[in-house]
């Protein structure tokens, strides 16, 4: 016989058989994405208005219908910026000593294979870690500065490698250049280097305020609890979104479960806002990577 | 070190010299390395740390910490870790069991069988699980999933129960194990597929095309170029999933009725990790309590270092052997 041969029946249908496998598993996967979303809106829509967004719990009893996460909202965006205004600037020199200097050193090796390994460091260790440095061993009080300090060792490996990989996207040729011209290299590295990765290290910082935003164990163990509107993050303790919907899902109360999904939706609404916004600087800066 | 070139600051044959011609070279790279030295001495900071608070109440701990069930710092003095890292191990082996497969078929949809202009999106669609927060997949568990399993828990209960994980007698169903490692399947489903996807994509392209020239269908291609390339990749992901796993934390605490007993019975409500007793636990305990809450975190922080560990050394060495192999 000649010609291109037929597959027989047999290996096609395995084949097809596996085809359809992984479009479940696509589909598979998909389904809690969207259950998640259609249970937090329809459950978060109930309670999520202006009342909610701009009372605390103070004075709020077991039963009372109001209430809102005001404080709670608050203590999210102060935490997550301390947090960022300690872990940016460390995970962002980090990467460039790991991109600009430490090329294959053996310190560079142990600090990348550390990063690495820091990315995994439980959410709740680094929470547990604050209280007993910063809290116990040190004898500060619960606080919002507390937690930032423990969100923050969770975004130092995220922003370390977002940067370093946009740092090491910067072509060779730009800092040759640079040299050339006789400028030294850190102020390669300040003019040249960090303007061109710029909108890359955005993106990565802000994927990693999401990922932190979310994050209710180190609170736990950090800021502790409170029903009253606390500004100051330096003293005292404070509340934070995740852990108000932790705790409001804790409760017996139907009303309390409703604060608890609105809650959910407000912070879900925050961290895909933080993620659409951080892709889009990604996608809107692509075509002139992509080259 | 031949310095006649006379290349000017920062050149790389006069990299030393560079610090001595400009001002702030030297401590510019002096804090560059600074900010690296700290995160390694973050990462000993934990261990002293946790070491440090846990051993006072190790040492007054009535009984033994590695083999007792009980937990009760608080009351009778008593604390042991065995139940609760039972419950880590089981729960997050649950989990990888069950988000394996569906993440290695979901990188393979990606990389091999979606189609190309569609491929992105979808792929950052599977990102978006990984973005919703912990505490929220807690309560969509309690919520929905929980009633959702029960039918099938005592369908299982009933036909299968001589299967030791699906035994057990009473209440079937409810705040189990196994919901909790549906929930943690969940939520580490994105970082296996996310990391399989990478690496499925860098197969050699030449072997793909080979196979398919000599007749190969897209399944037996992808079995023969594919897969035995990427199978490492696979299995560190899986291990840097299963790290995830047992550092969970809000979503358990929700969902696991929080008992202290070795069981095997993933239908009936027992189930609890050390990370879902400290986040139930921290809020009441005392001095003593507390400290020995530090204790089951030390445990925890060790057992997820190593799986770690022995991840990125997989991927690593990967990384040499694909970049030497290049």
């Amino acid at each position: 016989m000649t010609g291109i041969q037929h597959i027989s029946t047999s290996r096609r249908i395995k084949d097809k058989f596996v085809q359809g496998l992984v479009y479940l598993a696509f589909a598979l996967a998909v389904v809690p994405l969207v259950s998640v979303l259609w249970l937090v809106i329809s459950n978060g829509l109930a309670r999520f208005d202006l009342d909610f967004l701009t009372h605390s719990m103070r004075g709020i009893g077991a039963r009372d219908a109001n209430g809102g996460a005001y404080h709670a909202i608050i203590g999210t965006l102060e935490q997550v910026l301390l947090a960022s205004l300690i872990s940016v600037p460390i995970g962002l020199f980090t990467a460039i000593y790991l991109v600009e200097y430490g090329r294959g050193g053996r310190l560079s090796r142990s600090i990348s294979f550390f990063v690495d390994v820091m990315t995994g460091v439980p959410s709740v260790v680094a929470g547990l870690f604050v209280f007993a440095f910063w809290i116990l061993f040190l004898g500060f009080e619960f606080s919002g500065w507390a937690g930032a300090l423990a969100l923050s060792i969770l975004m130092m490996p995220t922003v370390v490698r977002s940067a370093e990989e946009m740092l090491r996207l910067v072509p060779g040729d730009l800092r040759e250049a640079s040299y050339a011209l006789g400028v030294a290299k850190w102020r390669t590295i300040v003019k040249v280097v960090l303007p061109t990765a710029f909108t890359g290290i955005v993106t990565g910082v802000m994927l990693a305020v999401a990922r932190v935003a979310g994050e209710t164990a180190p609170l736990l163990m950090t800021v502790f609890f409170t029903n009253s509107i606390n500004n100051d993050p330096f003293t005292g303790p404070q509340m934070g979104l995740p852990l108000f919907v932790f705790d409001q899902a804790g409760r017996p109360n139907d009303t309390a479960v409703d604060r608890a999904w609105a809650g959910a939706l407000t912070l879900i609404l925050i961290v895909m806002l933080l993620n659409l916004v951080a892709r889009l600087i990604a996608w809107w800066r692509a075509p002139a990577r992509g080259r | 070190m031949t310095t006649h070139l006379k290349t000017r600051d920062g050149g790389p044959a006069t990299r030393r010299s560079a610090s001595r011609r400009s001002h702030g070279e030297g401590p510019f790279r002096f804090v560059s390395t600074a900010a690296g030295v700290v995160l390694l001495g973050i990462m000993a900071a934990i261990a002293v740390f946790l070491i440090s608070e846990a051993i006072p109440a190790l040492q007054a701990n009535k009984g033994s910490f590695f083999t007792d069930l009980i937990w009760e710092p608080n009351s009778s003095g008593v604390f042991g870790i065995g139940a609760l890292a039972f419950g880590t191990v089981l729960s997050s082996a649950l989990a990888l069991v069950i988000a394996t497969p569906i993440a290695v078929g979901v990188a393979l949809f990606i990389s091999h069988y979606a189609p190309r202009r569609l491929a992105a999106p979808l792929g950052y669609l599977i990102d978006l699980l990984a973005a919703v927060p912990s505490v929220v997949y807690g309560l969509w568990g309690v919520a929905f999933l929980v009633p959702l399993l029960r039918t099938p828990s005592q369908w299982l209960n009933e036909h299968l129960g001589w299967f030791p994980l699906f035994a057990g007698e009473g209440a079937i169903g409810g705040k189990t194990m196994l919901a909790g490692a549906v929930v943690l399947a969940i939520m580490i489903l994105p970082i296996i597929a996310a990391i399989s996807r990478e690496v499925f994509l860098q197969a050699p392209k030449m072997n793909e095309e080979a196979a398919l020239a000599l007749g190969a269908t897209r399944w037996e291609m992808i079995r023969m170029a594919v897969l035995p390339f990427g199978r490492p990749g696979v299995i560190s992901a899986a291990m840097l999933g299963l790290g995830r796993a047992m550092g969970e934390t809000i979503a358990v605490a929700l969902i696991f009725p929080a008992t202290f007993d070795i069981s095997f019975e993933i239908l009936t409500p027992h189930a609890n990790s050390i990370a879902a007793n400290i986040a139930n636990g921290f809020g009441e305990a005392t001095e003593m309590g507390r400290g020995a809450l530090i204790a089951s975190g030390l445990v925890l922080f060790v057992i997820t270092l190593l799986v770690n560990m022995g991840a990125r050394m997989v991927i690593n060495r990967r990384k040499e052997f694909a970049r030497t192999g290049a």
